[in-house]
């Protein structure tokens, strides 16, 4: 086992709340929201996640949870082999759903975030705001409780950066709670009511929204 | 290529969206090479299990045609007039209980039987040939030859009555060893199977590792992805099993219209003899089709049980 990434850190997620996740490359931020998606155990301490301790978890139940976060990858991590549609639909599809009963949605969901004209395009075709979209729309699709997203906007142009900025927000007042790993600071500026976690040497501060 | 946002007044292009992909790619499984194994071991063991029934058959035939059948043999001795001593063991037979029907092989008919072993065109009248009676019992019971062996003993002493007991034992224990040899070929086959069906499984969980994780990212759970693999084998399974089966029900086929062409031939009275007509029934080609969907079914659930482990082993 290697060195400890991060230690004694001490937070909560509220419901409805919405923060930035930052701090210098390495610091542990994919590793907290690993830690968050419960696809890594902690060493020590506890990782609650709706209430439940992660480790008592059997796989169910981590499956159930899973189907309350939505996580939007750094590398978007879209099936290589299906459309953008079908891959929007995934967490759908994975829930057992009839697909002509979540159609509509994903179609408005897709149009919504600019994909409307790209449906039937596989993932090797779309340029990396494209595939960043659909990524997010993936992770929207269920409206989930909790949204994870690492480095959203790492790939994209300042302008579409903030137009999916916006995307964020707007999913944030319909009640989901957002967290958005970055490490670039003019985005955290254009939302500064945003809960700010800064991580670094393995601890991590936290300074509240404006707003608060 | 970024930013289509103003996407919102196309028509609704549900009918035109593509979305019936597999989630596991049907390229990334070594699919052909697979069937292709699948398809010769369904052969092989549509064959063996063909094979065995068919001697079976033969066997059951054998038993049932010549079990009734006893035989009674006067052999010659000096000064023992053998038509005589055959008529007299035939009126003995024809008396006693049980019997239906016995008759007397001529000496020509007698002489006839020697033809393929010492051929043709010879005077065999020097020869002590043995004088045969066949007689055909009511039942197969041994029991019911204790009034026609009683019988000869009173009339006709020079009759030895043979009830064929030692050649049907020998018989029983060759059909028995040929089945019992065709069942350890069909598990050995069955087992080589299954190891090819794993080592496909698992380079193909390897291979879609990544779809894998993707998958339980989003919420799926183990039975869902499981069922992705199963779905996708059984497939391959069932492609592999028809193609087998049908070659073995055409090898069947084709075997059974060939003995039918040789029937006068040389060696054609041999093999017919040994397996009857070469002609599987429907109970044979019903168990080549069993075979066959029965290893699709194999390859589906095997592939499952391996992928469901290797899930629960990421965990």
């Amino acid at each position: 086992m290697g060195a400890e990434i991060v230690r004694d850190l001490n937070f909560g997620i509220a419901p409805q709340s919405f923060q930035f996740l930052t701090g210098p490359s390495g610091a542990g931020k994919t590793t907290l929201l690993r830690l968050m998606l419960l696809s890594l155990r902690p060493t020590r301490g506890i990782v609650r996640i709706f209430g439940e301790n992660a480790a008592e978890l059997d796989k169910d139940s981590i499956t159930g949870l899973r189907r309350r976060i939505g996580v939007v990858f750094q590398d978007f991590r879209l099936l290589e082999h299906l459309t953008t549609y079908e891959n929007v639909a995934l967490p759908l599809r994975v829930m057992g759903r009839d697909e002509a009963s979540y159609r509509p949605e994903v179609v408005e969901l897709l149009r919504w975030v600019g994909l409307g004209e790209r449906m039937n395009a596989l993932p090797v075709v779309l340029s990396g705001g494209e595939k960043q979209r659909a990524a997010i729309a993936r992770a929207l699709i269920v409206r989930p409780e909790l949204l994870l997203a690492d480095e959203p906007t790492g790939n994209v142009d300042p302008g579409l950066a903030r137009r999916l900025l916006r995307l964020f927000i707007e999913l944030h007042k319909f009640g989901t709670a957002v967290v958005i790993a970055t490490h670039d600071l003019t985005l955290m500026d254009q939302f500064s009511d945003a809960r700010r976690l800064v991580i670094g040497d393995g601890r991590l501060q936290i300074f509240e929204g404006k707003s608060r | 290529m970024s930013g289509s946002d103003g996407a919102t007044l196309t028509a609704p292009p549900n009918a035109a969206l593509k979305r019936d992909m597999p989630l596991v790619p049907a390229d990334s499984i070594a699919g052909r090479a697979l069937v292709i194994v699948i398809a010769i071991m369904t052969f092989l063991a549509c064959l063996t299990a063909g094979g065995a029934i068919l001697v079976a058959d033969a066997a059951q035939g054998w038993r049932s045609e010549v079990s009734r059948d006893v035989t009674i043999q006067i052999k010659p001795a000096t000064g023992r007039d053998l038509d005589a001593e055959a008529a007299k063991a035939v009126a003995a037979a024809q008396g006693a209980p049980n019997v239906i029907e016995a008759r007397a092989y001529t000496k020509q008919e007698s002489e006839k039987l020697l033809e393929p072993w010492l051929g043709g065109g010879l005077d065999l009248g020097q020869l002590p040939i043995p004088r045969l009676i066949v007689v055909r019992m009511k039942t197969q019971d041994a029991a019911d030859l204790a009034g026609l062996r009683q019988a000869l003993a009173e009339k006709a002493p020079a009759a030895n009555l043979d009830d064929h007991r030692l050649w049907l034992a020998r018989l029983d224990t060759m059909a028995g060893a040929v089945v019992a040899l065709a069942v350890a070929l069909f598990l050995l086959m069955i087992s080589a199977m299954a190891m090819a069906i794993g080592f496909a499984t698992r380079g193909a969980m390897a291979g879609n590792r990544e779809i894998v994780e993707v998958l339980h990212f989003v919420g799926a759970a183990d039975s869902f992805i499981s069922r992705q693999f199963q779905n996708h084998f059984l497939r391959l399974g069932l492609k592999g099993g028809l193609i087998g089966g049908l070659g073995a029900a055409s090898f069947f086929a084709a075997a059974s219209i060939l003995s039918r062409a040789w029937a006068n031939s040389s060696g054609g009275e041999e093999i017919s003899a040994l397996f009857g007509a070469f002609a599987l029934g429907p109970r044979g080609y019903l168990a080549i089709w069993s075979i066959a969907v029965a290893i699709a079914l194999l390859t589906g659930l095997l592939s499952r049980i391996i992928v469901f482990r290797h899930l629960r082993r990421l965990q």
